[in-house]
Formats: C-alpha cells, structure tokens, sequence
C-alpha cells in the first residue's frame, strides 16, 4: 500500500493528467450532441462486435446439428430435381389430397417458330405430347395471353397465336367486369378488338382487358391488353373496342403452356347439358 | 514571483476575452480557426508546479469551452498541451539550462528558441483539438490540413502579440 501511494506521488503529475483528461472526456460526451453520438455509436460498435463473436462461437458448436439438417434439406432438394423423376424434365406433379391439387400446371416452353404477318398466324413450340403438351391447353408470355395450342407432335406442339381470327377469347374489363369475346380483325399486330360489350358500360381509354375465366382454357386474370379506342357502331347495342396487346408478338422468345386439369370434366359438363 | 500574479490574472482575462469575442469569430472557410489562448499557458514561469499547471489549464479550457459551446473540447487539449510542457521545454532547454527569474519568451531566449517551443506544443495542440471536434479518426486528412493551417496562423497572431508586449514585458 505505502509503495503503491509513493507511487501515485511520484507520478502525481501524469495521474493529475490522466484524471483531468478523464474529466474532460467524460464533459465532452455529456454535453455535445454530434461527440455523444459518435461515443454512443462507437460503444454500440463494440457491444454489437462482442455479440457477434459470441454468436460465431455459439454457431461453431452448433455446426454438428447445422450439417445434419442441411444435409436432410440437400436430400429433399435433390429427390424435387427434374432428374429425380421418371417422366420428363419440366414435368411435375404436386403430391396432396383432392381438395388441394392445383387446378393449373405450367410448362415454360421456347418459341420455335412464329408469324405475324400473315393472315392465319401460328406459333410452334419446343414441346410436344411427350412432355404432356395436349391441344387446348393455353399459351402465356410473362406479359399476357398468346394463345391455344391446337396441335401436338411427340417433340413440338403448334399454336393457333393470338394474331389470328380463328381464335376467339373470353375476356372481361378489369375494371367493370363486362365481359365480351377478343378476336383479331387481321389489321394491326398490336391491336385485337374486343366485342360484344354491351353500351351501357362504362369503357375507359386504358382500362385493362383480362381473361374472363369462363373458358375452361385460361385462368381467371391473365392480361390481354389495354383499351385504345372505343367505337361505337350505328345500329349496334354494342362497343367494338380496339385493344393494344401487351405482348408484342414479333419478340416472343419464351412462353408457358397452362394445363387445366378439369378442362375435361367442364367440357363434358357444359355439352351434356346443351342436349 | 508573487508579483507575477496580478500580471497573469490579467492575461487570463486577456486572452479568454480575445479569444472568444475576436477570435472564435474568423473562420476562413472553414479550416482556419485559431486558437491564441495557449500562449497563456506557454508564457506561464518555468518554476510553475506540474498541479498548477494542469489546473490552471484545465480552468482555462473550460472558460473557453463555456463561452464557444464546446464543454469539455478545450479543457482536454489545453491539459495536453500543459502535460507536455515540462517535457517539451527539458528537450529544448538551451546549453546553460534555463536562468532562474526568467519566463519563456522570446524577450529571454530569442525568437528561433520560443518559436520552436510554441509551435510543437500549439501543433500538439490543435490536432488534438480537431480530433476531438471530429470525435473520429476517418477524415485524418482535412483534420490535419485544418492543424497545419490553423497553426500557421495561430503562430502569425501570437508573433503580433508578443511584439506588442515586447517591450512591456522586458522591463521586469
């Protein structure tokens, strides 16, 4: 003890310094806003620091039962892959009971071939009935509806484009509801014409055109285009209105095929109960 | 010595006047900012004991520091720069050592020797300070071009006062 204070009075000078600095330091962050934040800052900085080295040596113990799992999820992934099934590479089936299947299956597809510029356009596509492609079933881009697959082959399958007065679509205003029937009139690759929207409905430039659902082809939803100009014929109880697509044709790359897995049964339905 | 005492009673009140009505007021933009008041503690006897000197310095800070809203900044530096006096003025004490009654200024050892003595310590000074101001070391660079600059017209300023004082001081 006597050494120790014989000590401090030798040093007197420098721990009067130190002490006084102590002082000053500690006025500094208690009274000025901008050196208390850095200080308080600063001082999150190492607890947070502390706690993250604490967290890495609870993780490097727990690493035994992290592997285990990872190595269970890797199972799990690997029995999901493509490969991992007999069929074929992008089919699958979603395993659940009756209530909760999916009632649509996607297939992205490559578009092989594909007109506009002429009067039946048709689109051709890298999948066929091998990979479950069947006539009927819908064509999408990520931008809105294509159209109909009408004809498969066992590694290609063709589709009626929506460029095509053949086709007609169900489809519906976004906004009100109305529905009506979406054709192509064989002028502009940007524009099909929406039809039998009765006049009393409430039609805005730039209303949205989706799918009506009412096909068994299509879900409910899918974008066709917007509403570019509204005509309404003499005589007629009915708007004619020009639709500018949302998919630009000329630069279509890469569609999905959408099943519907009840098509059949609604199609069957709805003919027997027309008789 | 007793008779010093007045004498730097009045210089304390001197430069803690000067310095927060005149000078905390220049600011070239930004990176000028002198600090006159250490030559208080500069100037003060070479016999001045090391408590006195740190108390001394510490009030003087915090005078400063009330008047320019900087609580506790220049009461740090100034300790600092009281700390490492004694040390300062040991390494550049000339050949036959300081003569007794004497004081630190240049009307006793010359210009060259208080220059080289006042602009260590003031330098020592001033960076500290701004480190404090900064509270951080990531902008090292503007803190010392700030020290450098500062220092350079912390010196000019203190050469002016103690021409002034030059003749009044050599009569003691």
């Amino acid at each position: 003890m006597r050494n120790f204070l014989h000590f401090l009075l030798r040093h007197n000078f420098t721990f009067l310094f130190i002490l006084f600095e102590i002082i000053a330091f500690l006025l500094i962050v208690t009274y000025n806003q901008d050196q208390r934040d850095k200080y308080l800052g600063s001082s999150s900085k190492v607890t947070g620091s502390l706690y993250k080295t604490i967290n890495n040596i609870d993780e490097y113990l727990s690493l035994k039962k992290v592997n285990e799992d990872l190595a269970n999820e890797n199972a799990f992934l690997r029995s999901q892959m493509p490969t991992s099934f007999s069929q074929s590479k992008d089919y699958f089936t979603l395993v659940g009971d009756s209530t909760t299947t999916n009632q649509y299956k996607y297939r992205s597809c490559k578009v092989v071939n594909n007109t506009v510029r002429k009067h039946f356009n048709y689109i051709t596509l890298s999948k066929g009935s091998k990979d479950g492609i069947k006539s009927d079933m819908g064509v999408l881009s990520n931008k809105g509806i294509v159209g109909i697959v009408i004809q498969c082959s066992d590694n290609y399958s063709t589709a009626l484009s929506l460029l095509n007065p053949r086709l007609k679509i169900s489809a519906k205003l976004k906004e009100s509801d109305f529905f009506g029937s979406v054709s192509w009139d064989n002028k502009s690759t940007q524009h099909v014409i929406l039809d039998e929207i009765p006049e009393h409905a409430n039609v805005n430039i730039g209303d949205q055109v989706i799918t009506s659902g009412y096909s068994s082809t299509f879900p409910e939803g899918i974008l066709i285009g917007t509403v570019d100009q509204v005509n309404h014929p003499e005589g007629e109880s009915f708007f004619r209105i020009k639709v500018k697509l949302s998919v630009d044709f000329s630069q279509l790359k890469y569609v999905e095929v959408v099943e519907n897995i009840y098509q059949k049964q609604q199609k069957q339905l709805e003919e027997e109960s027309k008789q | 010595m007793i008779s010093l005492v007045p004498r730097y009673i009045f210089n304390f009140i001197f430069f803690v006047l000067l310095q927060t009505l005149i000078l905390n007021k220049i600011e070239f933009s930004g990176y000028i900012n002198p600090y006159l008041y250490v030559l208080f503690i500069l100037t003060l006897p070479f016999e001045t004991p090391g408590w006195l000197l740190l108390v001394l310095a510490s009030i003087l800070g915090l005078s400063i520091d009330i008047f320019s809203n900087t609580i506790g900044m220049h009461m740090a530096a100034s300790l600092l720069l009281a700390f490492l006096r004694p040390f300062i003025l040991m390494r550049i004490a000339p050949r036959d050592n300081y003569e007794l009654g004497t004081l630190p200024l240049p009307s006793f050892y010359g210009f060259p020797w208080f220059f080289k003595y006042s602009a260590i310590l003031v330098f020592i000074h001033h960076l500290f300070y701004f480190i404090i101001e900064s509270f951080s070391l990531q902008n090292i660079i503007e803190i010392l071009l700030k020290t450098t600059l500062s220092t350079i017209f912390t010196m000019v300023i203190m050469g002016v006062t103690l021409l002034f004082s030059y003749q009044k001081k050599r009569r003691i």
